[in-house]
């Protein structure tokens, strides 16, 4: 399989990391060799299997609609990289 | 006292031939000693050490001592403990002082053991060499120029240095049973959903679950012991009682221990691609079986061959969506100069991820992708069910399946650096086992050619860690493998 740059560029945006020229050269080459190991699951015919998702086949259980957490909030925003009077600090959303 | 086993180190606490604080500080000081060469710390808690010490030499004065109290071991750094550092081999975590526990980490603390500091480890727990760690590479205690096995590499090479008697690790696609393998100790991953995953960085959360490592099958087995429980705050953690897999090991003496324990060999774990040493050792440790009473019959999972392709999409993909987290908000790092939010998430993910992490997240972003969720993860999901019911298969023939942890000993440093492929097909014997969810576990079985130790893996049904303990121990019984050590520990 072969990626081209743009397919790798587009997933690096959907992923959310800057890839500069180079790197993405790089990377591509790296997951063109990842995505042909993959490749051999297509030659396996699966028809009529049931998809795994998780070796334990569970309901999620449920519990009574109580408060069990106590406020940690400042415990919690000490290991925050920008905050001020209790909110997190992240560049202007809306204008 | 350094290579002695928990119950001599138990026996020596409770007797007062040495305090918990005297044996903390026996291993911090071979921390100091080591560590600079071995980097299997990435954060020694001296300070915090002795001060669990001090509290267990109370709690054995006191008689309310149990099995861990005052017991030194080393924690991956993948579990969050709170008011210590927990990096998880990451440069997204450098700064990050957990503000809580996680649930292994609070079960270990109440039982009185003594945390020394936190295990290096592969960057999230993604890799099979421990390169991959923002905080270097860890060395095998073996040969300083091998690497010790990944993820949990920092946790291995502590524990066949002596630095900690026992570590705690975390097994997604063979990161406890691999390093244990190469270097040279006991490491168990039990089912999934027996250890809460409360609090331990999560990589792929289907197939992530905490495991032991020690000297021995019963070290292990006294620490798993301590670890497992339900825990409600993990949705997958499992509502069932909890084992003492300890006092599943004692047993009558008999010249035959294992009788009519019947031994699986997967046909396809033993055809091409083991290397000639790895072969001969694992051979020879089934005949040790056999002449413990064991007997052994041919099995077959003819879908192993798929589950490194079946893995690299799976667990990519739950990566991919895991640590969609570290976005530079709430926690981790930030870049330092961004324009807006988009910018800002971007940069700070490409200056805190390393390279195979950034990796992962990419294929895991594409597989989940419209258009080719079906082809890629599906299909995966597929293949999985296929994989989990070979095992089934397998084991309607056998009690456990037996078989090398990894094809060969373990590599040079560099070696695969720059060849991801290659290093992910060193897992092929220990990925299955994470894709079905069931217990595995490795314990020396001799050397190869070139003096690296050989791991011999052993795989039950779901729940059947008291089982495949019990095994190891009685060839642990039979045998010295497990006792050997490399230089720096003799």
């Amino acid at each position: 399989m072969s990626l081209s740059n743009d397919q790798v560029g587009h997933i690096a945006r959907l992923a959310r990391i800057a890839l500069s020229a180079a790197e993405l050269e790089a990377t591509r080459a790296k997951l063109d060799g990842i995505f042909d190991l993959i490749e051999q699951m297509q030659a396996v015919d699966t028809t009529g299997v049931e998809p795994m998702s998780h070796p334990q086949e569970f309901a999620a259980r449920l519990r009574a609609d109580v408060v069990t957490e106590t406020d940690r909030r400042e415990a919690f925003q000490r290991v925050a990289p920008q905050t001020e009077a209790g909110l997190y600090l992240v560049p202007k959303v809306i204008e | 006292m350094i290579n002695a086993s928990l119950p001599a180190l138990r026996h020596a606490l409770d007797a007062r031939q040495i305090s918990s604080v005297e044996l903390a500080t026996l291993f911090l000081d071979r921390i100091d000693a080591l560590n600079p060469e071995l980097n299997a710390f990435i954060t020694v808690d001296r300070e915090g050490a002795l001060a669990a010490a001090r509290a267990a030499d109370k709690r054995i004065a006191a008689g309310t001592a149990t099995t861990l109290t005052g017991i030194p071991l080393a924690q991956k750094d993948v579990f969050c403990t709170e008011g210590v550092l927990t990096t998880c081999g990451s440069k997204m975590l450098a700064n990050f002082v957990s503000p809580y526990d996680a649930h292994v980490v609070s079960l270990l603390k109440a039982a009185g053991a003594v945390s020394l500091g936190k295990a290096n480890m592969d960057e999230f727990a993604m890799g099979s060499s421990n390169e991959s760690s923002h905080y270097g590479a860890v060395r095998n205690p073996w040969n300083l120029e091998r690497i010790p096995g990944g993820s949990s590499g920092g946790s291995a090479a502590a524990v066949a240095a002596r630095l900690a008697p026992i570590a705690t690790g975390t097994d997604t696609g063979g990161s406890v049973r691999q390093p244990a393998s190469y270097c040279g100790i006991t490491g168990i991953k039990p089912t999934y959903g027996l250890v809460s995953r409360y609090g331990m960085i999560a990589y792929a959360s289907s197939l992530d679950q905490g495991g032991a490592f020690g000297a021995s099958a019963e070290d292990c087995a006294l620490l798993l012991s301590a670890m497992t429980g339900f825990d409600e705050r993990d949705s997958t953690s499992l509502e069932r009682p909890t084992e003492d897999y300890a006092a599943a090991l004692a047993a009558p003496a008999s010249a035959k221990p294992l009788e009519g324990l019947r031994i699986g060999l997967p046909r396809e774990f033993f055809a091409e691609g083991m290397a000639d040493d790895v072969r001969a050792t694992i051979e020879a440790a089934i005949a040790q079986y056999r002449a413990l009473g064991a007997t052994t019959v041919e099995v077959s999972l003819p879908n192993a061959k798929l589950a490194i392709p079946a893995y690299y999409v799976i667990a990519p993909a739950e990566c991919s969506s895991n640590l969609s987290r570290f976005d530079g908000v709430r926690f981790g790092h930030r870049a330092a100069s961004y324009g807006d939010l988009a910018d800002m998430y971007a940069k700070s993910r490409a200056e805190g991820f390393g390279a195979e992490v950034k990796r992962r997240i990419l294929v895991g972003t594409y597989v989940l992708s419209h258009g080719y969720y079906d082809a890629y993860y599906l299909q995966a999901q597929r293949l999985r069910r296929m994989i989990a019911q070979d095992f089934q298969g397998a084991l309607q023939h056998c009690d456990v399946i037996a078989g090398p942890t990894t094809p060969t000993t373990a590599w040079a440093l560099g070696q695969m650096a720059d060849d991801p492929v290659q290093m992910y097909l060193s897992d092929i014997y220990t990925i299955a086992v994470n894709l079905a969810g069931l217990p595995g576990l490795s314990h020396p079985a001799g050397f190869g050619a070139d003096g690296l130790p050989v791991g011999l893996q052993l795989i039950g049904d779901y729940f059947a860690e008291a089982r495949l303990l019990n095994a190891a121990h009685r060839f642990q019984q039979a045998t010295d493998w497990h006792a050997r050590r490399p230089v720096c520990a003799a």
